[in-house]
């Protein structure tokens, strides 16, 4: 055991951790650590806001499948966390975020920057913690760690306070550490795969509903296998969007509020439905009593709350999904399968896709959602890494492009986060700098975290904003247009900023393009670019996302385009 | 709906008992009461949660609770199997000369004990199910009932249940 103050016990078992990258912004409450991390290797990347570095963070562990770590200070830096909290929980992501506090003598007293940060980010994280003595921290980041990286992986908060980073104590750093409370796996029930097997095959319209589990868990190629070997189509979540390439025939692109018709249809025609990874949110299945009217659902997930708790299921399988399909394949690899590549409803499966591809109306005119998004497809590597903010730009994402390396296309699905993208897509290049990077933003998005330039530019990290820019709150002006008889509030943004000079200010790229050359031209520019780049792609602002399934409705009363 | 006993063994740590009822406000349940104690181990605490729900919400619950990582272990305990009682004291107003003796007499037929009898008012403290204890109050309303308080039950499974 050595001697040492909690501040260094804190920077010795994060690098014990093999953190390599901090985001984060100093303050009074943590300065003790942000001394300590002057003296180590860690990289520091300093952000321009708090909600940045916890997106960061996010986008980091999501890419990395580590936990990303953020560090604030006390009360303004640890609340302005809190978005970055429930948005990397609501999606199940691993982080690990780092805050500052007053000395413990002085908790309770409203003193100057306090806030009960434990008590506010309680409801939306997975675990907090704040140790009390600096001899706890080791073992309170070892276990940190482990709760944000394992099982359903989540936000972890640690607040310590100033004194703790301070008081020296002789301080053991434990090489394992034991959760009694906390059983993050469970084995993967083989008599219920079994059963799930038979249900699968003695139905006549099976389709596989991929989840973001899949994505978390890396179970790509089992999936792919189980789709190949039985012959079903795929459909996704949104937040399983890439679970399975998206140029496979198999594949009919994710369900949901803004799925693709093709899915949509196949969806609510199905018998049996295989749902890997999901939680069947509301966003995705519509009306629930709806959803399972008819539907015989095999529900895997690790999470064994999430079996009934919004759908019920016919065979439920707790277990990490990667370890259940490797089972399921192995039991189907002893059955003599007829082979199925001919059916009747496979057939029906491909001529539904076929009309809807061939028949899918767009909006006219040269820079519109569908033809930029393919172009940007067409021009990024498959191996890019995509992030996304929220709007309409989403969803004609989801729509138009097509991920085809699977586990390359992160969202804020759960929480709806605008501003998340960006920050999301510097740290996903700090995970991953050898790939190509890009944010797929909206302009009212970007507006809200796009201070993060700064950092884009000074800590070399070259992203891609491609801004789909409507001059509007895209999406909220559609709800506006379609279920409030065009009374219009609250959505115009003018041309406020001008996006390239916001780029050109902080030093970065900017481009506005106004053809399709032009934009081909300026994404190939932002690849080669050594700083980040900022596309500006005005469309048309009266340009709706469709088909669209209204809230509260069934999948199969999708609005089409007229 | 049902009415459930759950009983949960939980870290013995500051601000446990918060994040268990705020996981109660967070999926909208209701406690109907609760009840917490150290055990014989001074590291665990015992939390014993009585709610009303359809049987789904209830499994919910459980499973909720269960995934809570400073919760050990979660049960549903079933009723006819446990033992649970719930400490209730009273304060009656004491209106009329009878009113003492008639309250006596209830108190006794309930196995109720008296304390701080006075002129004006009595207080009867009973240990018994919530639903006795509701008769019993049942009982005492036609006297005033200046004050009560409950304890929420605490329960324990029967040995070989
Ligand atoms: C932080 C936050 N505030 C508000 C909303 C509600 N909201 C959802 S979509 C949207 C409009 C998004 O506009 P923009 O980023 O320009 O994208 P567009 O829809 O125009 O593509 C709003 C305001 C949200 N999701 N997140």
């Amino acid at each position: 055991m050595q001697t040492m103050s909690g501040a260094k016990a804190l920077i010795k078992a994060l690098e014990k951790q093999g953190v390599k990258e901090i985001f984060g912004l100093p303050g009074g409450a943590n300065l003790p650590m942000y001394d300590e991390l002057f003296k180590s290797n860690i990289r520091h990347i300093l952000v321009r806001h708090e909600q940045s570095a916890a997106h960061m963070a996010d986008g980091f562990g999501r890419v990395s499948r580590r936990a990303g770590v953020c560090f604030a200070t006390s009360g303004p830096g640890a609340t302005n966390i809190v978005t970055g909290l429930a948005t990397a929980q609501a999606d199940s992501a691993p982080m690990v975020a780092i805050t500052g506090q007053v000395p413990l003598s002085m908790i309770g007293r409203d003193a100057f920057q306090e806030s009960d940060i434990i008590g506010i980010a309680n409801p939306i994280v997975k675990y907090s913690y704040q140790p009390t003595t600096a001899a706890e921290i080791p073992e309170v980041v070892k276990k940190g760690f482990y709760i944000a990286e394992t099982g359903r992986p989540g936000a972890v908060l640690i607040d310590i306070p100033k004194d703790v980073q301070q008081n020296d104590a002789e301080i053991p750093f434990p090489d394992e550490v034991k959760i009694r409370g906390y059983h993050p796996w469970s084995d993967p029930d083989v008599v219920a795969i079994e059963k799930a097997i038979s249900l699968l095959l003695s139905s006549t319209r099976p389709v596989i509903l991929a989840g973001g589990g899949v994505i978390i868990s890396s179970a790509f190629a089992e999936l792919q296998s189980i789709a190949e070997l039985l012959m079903i189509p795929v459909v996704s979540t949104f937040k399983g969007k890439g679970a399975f390439p998206e140029n496979h025939p198999l594949s009919l692109g994710p369900i949901g509020m803004h799925g693709h018709a093709e899915a949509n249809k196949i969806m609510s025609e199905a018998d049996c439905v295989l749902a890997i990874g999901t939680r069947f949110s509301d966003r995705s299945v519509g009306r629930f009593d709806e959803f399972e009217r008819n539907l015989k659902i095999i529900h895997l997930d690790v999470d064994p709350a999430e079996i009934g708790k919004n759908q019920s299921a016919s065979v439920a399988v707790v277990g990490d999904v990667k370890a259940s399909l490797r089972i399921f394949l192995r039991l189907l690899a002893q059955k003599a399968l007829k082979k199925s590549e001919q059916n009747v409803w496979l057939q029906h499966v491909t001529e539904v896709k076929d009309y809807w591809r061939a028949n899918l109306k767009l909006h006219p005119g040269e820079l519109t959602a569908a033809k930029i998004l393919r172009k940007l497809r067409e021009v990024m590597p498959a191996e890019s890494i995509v992030t996304t903010e929220v709007g309409q730009h989403q969803m004609w994402a989801s729509l138009f492009y097509d991920v085809i390396h699977p586990g390359t296309f992160f969202s804020s699905t759960g929480l709806g986060t605008m501003g998340w993208g960006f920050p999301a897509a510097i740290g996903a290049k700090a995970a991953r700098p050898d790939l190509p990077v890009v944010d797929i933003a909206g302009d009212g998005s970007f507006n809200m975290t796009e201070n993060s330039l700064a950092t884009a530019v000074l800590e070399n990290l070259p992203v891609i904003v491609f801004l789909v820019n409507n001059y509007t709150l895209g999406m909220v002006a559609q709800w506006q247009r379609t279920f409030y008889d065009r009374r219009m509030i609250g959505v115009d943004q003018k041309h406020c900023p001008d996006y390239v000079k916001l780029a050109e200010s902080y030093g970065a790229q900017g481009i506005r393009v106004g053809s399709l050359d032009e934009l081909g031209h300026a994404i190939k520019a932002g690849l080669k670019s050594d700083v980040a780049t900022v596309i500006d792609i005005p469309i048309d602002p009266e340009e709706d996302v469709l088909p669209f399934v209204a809230p509260g409705t069934s999948l199969k009363d999708m609005i089409l385009p007229s | 709906m049902v009415w459930a006993i759950l009983s949960l063994l939980v870290e013995n740590k500051p601000g446990i008992l918060f994040k268990v009822t705020h996981l109660f406000r967070s999926k909208n349940f209701n406690i109907d009461s609760i009840s917490v104690g150290v055990t014989q181990n001074p590291e665990f605490s015992k939390i014993t949660i009585t709610t009303i729900g359809d049987e789904k919400q209830i499994a919910q619950i459980v499973k909720q609770l269960d995934k809570m990582i400073d919760t050990i272990e979660v049960k549903q305990l079933d009723e006819k199997k446990t033992v649970y009682r719930e400490l209730v004291i009273f304060r009656i107003k004491l209106s009329k000369a009878s009113d003492s003796m008639e309250i006596s007499n209830i108190a006794n037929a309930f196995g109720a004990k008296i304390h701080d009898a006075r002129k004006d008012s009595i207080m009867l403290e009973l240990t018994a199910t919530p639903d006795q204890i509701n008769n019993l109050q049942e009982l005492l309303k036609p006297y005033e009932i200046l004050d009560i308080a409950r304890t929420g039950v605490a329960a324990l499974q029967r040995a070989g249940d």
